[in-house]
């Protein structure tokens, strides 16, 4: 009766109670591997790419090696201060959601870089094809932090009229594709959108993020098969925080390879760095995008970091890891290592820091209570509820005319007509 | 008798099946060191080990195709689908594999795979954590479709379902999980202790599938529904003071027509409600039913109240949803028509 299973059954390292265990992170040196020349064809590519790591910044936060992209101080303070404002933005809205001022949150905490520094690689014109955990791409492009507080209240500025949830933005203007819920979606359409820059001869290029986990959909399978098929002029990003909700990265199959090792299999380059690595994210996402301008074709990145705070607001990691993980994740924190080197440079100091950091908090508080007059979910002022039956379709069909009125009449009643 | 909330009763009925039938294993996401996000298989690994409870990759295709595969060598699957929102990678392999299997090889083939999912709103979840895709697999040849209404009942069916050599969608409505909801959002929750189906026999017991029930017998109109809407309604009637005949269908698919048919021919009226949109959902084939079978004891043409054709929103949630007020509101109207 009894059974001997056979199954491999993947399990994570430390579970609460233990002590963390990064053994299975190996550790590379910045600078430790060569910069191919975009031209250069994938089976060209050293493994190294994939099975060592993209690393600039090295402990003491000195740059290194044929990867340092060489940026000036007003982009590196640029970029700090964008990873700062993205961190406090995330502070703020975790507190508004405990206050019970949003449904819902989801922080990108230890993850700016990847996000923030990327956006700085690419054209104002390139598309972005965002996960949830990416808000750092908006911030970095210049979105006003009002119009993301809005969305989140779902009031009478929110950019989606009340139609999703907190944290999924959109920005037309900005070139940042809308969020949808169903993970992976994203990535053929980021695909297709470069398939089209191509068909139409046009030099921007897509790029998309999506998570470790999501990395098991069929979407990814499906991009990486198009991306490849057509050498599109597209950035796959995999976002490798070490776990999707409460499954660690070897339940989505990242225990035998690194993700970035799927691209080859497709005939797509892949290439993993260290995310919490400013300059490296930077470089990478410089290298794939010059690539993809190139017509060399697309490139699948690994962005290797760690997701600090909870997945969301519904969630507590504390059932599921050790609590001291985090702090004991070996790469560091972006933005410490990014305000390290600048110092070592003398191009940044310890109260410059704090001022930006104070001043930013002021910004976001000011920015919060702007947000606020233009309605919460419990006070107005309210969207235009008949809002609810519009961009169903371009124009309206009587059946939805019909439903609407009957809302409406309902209303009414309400009122004591 | 122990009291459950509906979290508790599915686990309980897991539970159960995983010590009675060594082919039960559960697959999906989150749901075993963690015990998923709606807590539904909490402590069911550390029970009966990581080989029976088995935490699954994001990719729903992954965990329908390979439970058919499971199933197809001799395993009882149950697999969660983490909302209803996210089956749609799965629908390829449960329309084209699980509902077909067995009739394209002649009965020699067949998987009996039950996919369990929380589905329907009320949770300010917008639209990827709210929907209600009940009517999509309804329409399919081939599976079976049950949404339970209380812990009672959807401990017995899901103990059914897994049993049983048909694959089974099992729909459980989130918002009533912890405690039956009548629709208005301002009033305190209330748990399920306190409600009479909230007494749940810690042990094995099932209830028929295809078997719909009354909770509550009524003179005047019969209304159908199911999931969190069996509570709108009765609130519904009370609201409107109705003297309504309430119908819990428990299974949509197969139907329990008899029951609705007994019902109708009583009252000679009647209002479907469901949280699902309307267009071509699944209220539609109970109207087209019941003006079948019962159209010369119809004193009323049958109104649907249903979720406005649109996605689900985030902000209105409850001008969206089919409070007790609109449903009240079917209710006067049927009845005033001759
Ligand atoms: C198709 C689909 N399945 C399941 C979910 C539920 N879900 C939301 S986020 C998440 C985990 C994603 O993890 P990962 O891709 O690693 O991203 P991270 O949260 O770590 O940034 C899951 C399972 C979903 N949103 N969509
Ligand atoms: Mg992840």
């Amino acid at each position: 009766m009894t059974r001997k299973p056979r199954l491999h059954i993947p399990l994570p390292p430390a579970r609460p109670g233990a002590d963390p265990d990064f053994s299975y992170i190996d550790i590379v040196a910045a600078g430790a591997i060569g910069r191919p020349d975009p031209h250069t064809r994938i089976r060209d590519l050293s493994n190294d790419l994939i099975y060592s790591m993209v690393r600039v910044l090295d402990d003491d936060g000195v740059a290194t090696g044929p990867w340092d992209p060489q940026l000036d101080p007003e982009q590196l303070i640029f970029g700090l201060r964008h990873m700062i404002e993205t961190r406090l933005y995330d502070n703020h809205m975790l507190r508004m959601q405990r206050q019970g001022k949003i449904s819902f949150y989801m922080k990108s905490r230890g993850e700016e870089a990847v996000s923030v520094a990327a956006a700085m690689a690419l054209k104002p014109s390139d598309m972005l094809f965002p996960s949830y955990r990416v808000q750092g791409l908006q911030i970095a492009r210049g979105r006003n932090l009002v119009d993301l507080m809005c969305q989140c209240l779902s009031n009478s500025k929110d950019m989606c009229k009340g139609r999703q949830m907190p944290v999924m933005y959109h920005w037309k203007r900005g070139n940042i594709f809308g969020i949808s819920g169903n993970l992976t979606t994203q990535y053929p359409n980021a695909v297709g959108w470069a398939m089209a820059a191509a068909i139409k001869g046009e030099d921007d290029v897509a790029a998309a993020w999506i998570g470790e986990g999501s990395s098991a959909e069929a979407d990814f399978h499906h991009a990486m098969t198009f991306a490849s098929v057509y050498r599109a002029p597209v950035i796959m990003n995999i976002v490798n925080n070490q776990y999707a909700i409460s499954t660690f990265q070897g339940t989505a199959g990242g225990e035998h390879r690194p993700f970035a090792a799927r691209g080859p299999g497709y005939g797509v380059p892949g290439i993993r760095v260290d995310g919490n690595d400013f300059l490296a994210v930077y470089a990478v996402t410089q290298w794939a995008a010059e690539r993809a301008r190139l017509g060399t074709g697309p490139t699948l990145i690994e962005l290797l970091t760690y997701r600090v705070d909870a997945h969301s607001t519904s969630d507590d990691p504390s059932r599921y890891r050790p609590k001291n993980e985090p702090e004991m994740w070996p790469y560091g924190d972006p933005v410490e290592r990014l305000k390290t080197h600048l110092i070592k440079f003398g191009q940044w100091s310890e109260s410059q820091h704090a001022a930006l950091i104070e001043e930013t908090q002021k910004q976001v508080d000011a920015e919060w209570r702007q947000a606020l007059s233009y309605g919460t979910m419990s006070e107005g002022p309210f969207l235009d509820k008949n809002e609810l039956f519009e961009d169903v379709y371009v124009d309206m069909p009587n059946h939805l005319i019909l439903q609407r009125e009957q809302m409406l009449e309902l209303d009414d009643e309400r009122e004591g007509h | 008798m122990p009291r459950m909330n509906m979290v508790q009763a599915i686990n309980s009925a897991m539970d159960i099946m995983l010590t009675r039938d060594q082919n039960v294993v559960l697959i999906g996401q989150d749901i075993g060191y963690f015990g998923g996000v709606f807590r539904c298989t909490d402590g069911l690994q550390r029970k009966h080990g990581e080989h029976r409870v088995i935490d699954a990759p994001i990719a729903e295709g992954g965990i329908v195709g390979s439970a058919i595969g499971m199933g197809v060598n001799g395993l009882r699957p149950v697999a969660e689908i983490q909302f209803a929102d996210y089956i749609y990678p799965g629908v390829d392999q449960i329309i084209s594999q699980l509902a077909r299997l067995r009739y394209r090889t002649a009965g020699d083939f067949f998987a009996p795979v039950t996919i369990r999912t929380p589905c329907g709103g009320g949770i300010r979840g917008g639209q990827t954590h709210s929907q209600s895709p009940e009517g999509i697999f309804t329409h399919l040849c081939g599976v079976k479709v049950v949404m339970p209404s209380n812990p009672y009942d959807a401990k017995g069916l899901l103990i059914a379902s897994i049993e049983d050599d048909d694959p089974i969608i099992f729909f459980e409505p989130k918002r009533i999980y912890n405690g039956p909801f009548d629709g208005d959002p301002d009033k305190p929750a209330t748990p399920w202790s306190t409600h009479p189906k909230g007494e749940v026999p810690s042990d094995y017991y099932t209830l028929p599938i295809g078997r719909a029930d009354i909770v509550r017998a009524g003179e005047d109109v019969t209304v159908l529904c199911y999931g969190t809407m069996v509570h709108v309604c009765q609130a519904a009637a009370d609201y409107a003071e109705v003297d309504a005949e309430i119908i819990d269908l428990r299974t949509l698919s197969p139907l329990d027509v008899p029951a609705i048919v007994q019902s109708v021919e009583k009252t000679g009226r009647c209002v479907v409600v469901h949280e699902a949109t309307r267009f071509s959902g699944y209220g539609a084939e109970l109207a087209a039913t019941v003006q079948e079978e019962c159209f010369y004891s119809l004193e009323a043409p049958v109104i649907r109240v249903t979720g406005w054709d649109t996605p689900y929103p985030h902000a209105f949630e409850w001008d969206y949803f089919p409070t007790k007020r609109r449903v009240a509101a079917a209710l006067e109207k049927v009845l005033e028509m001759t």
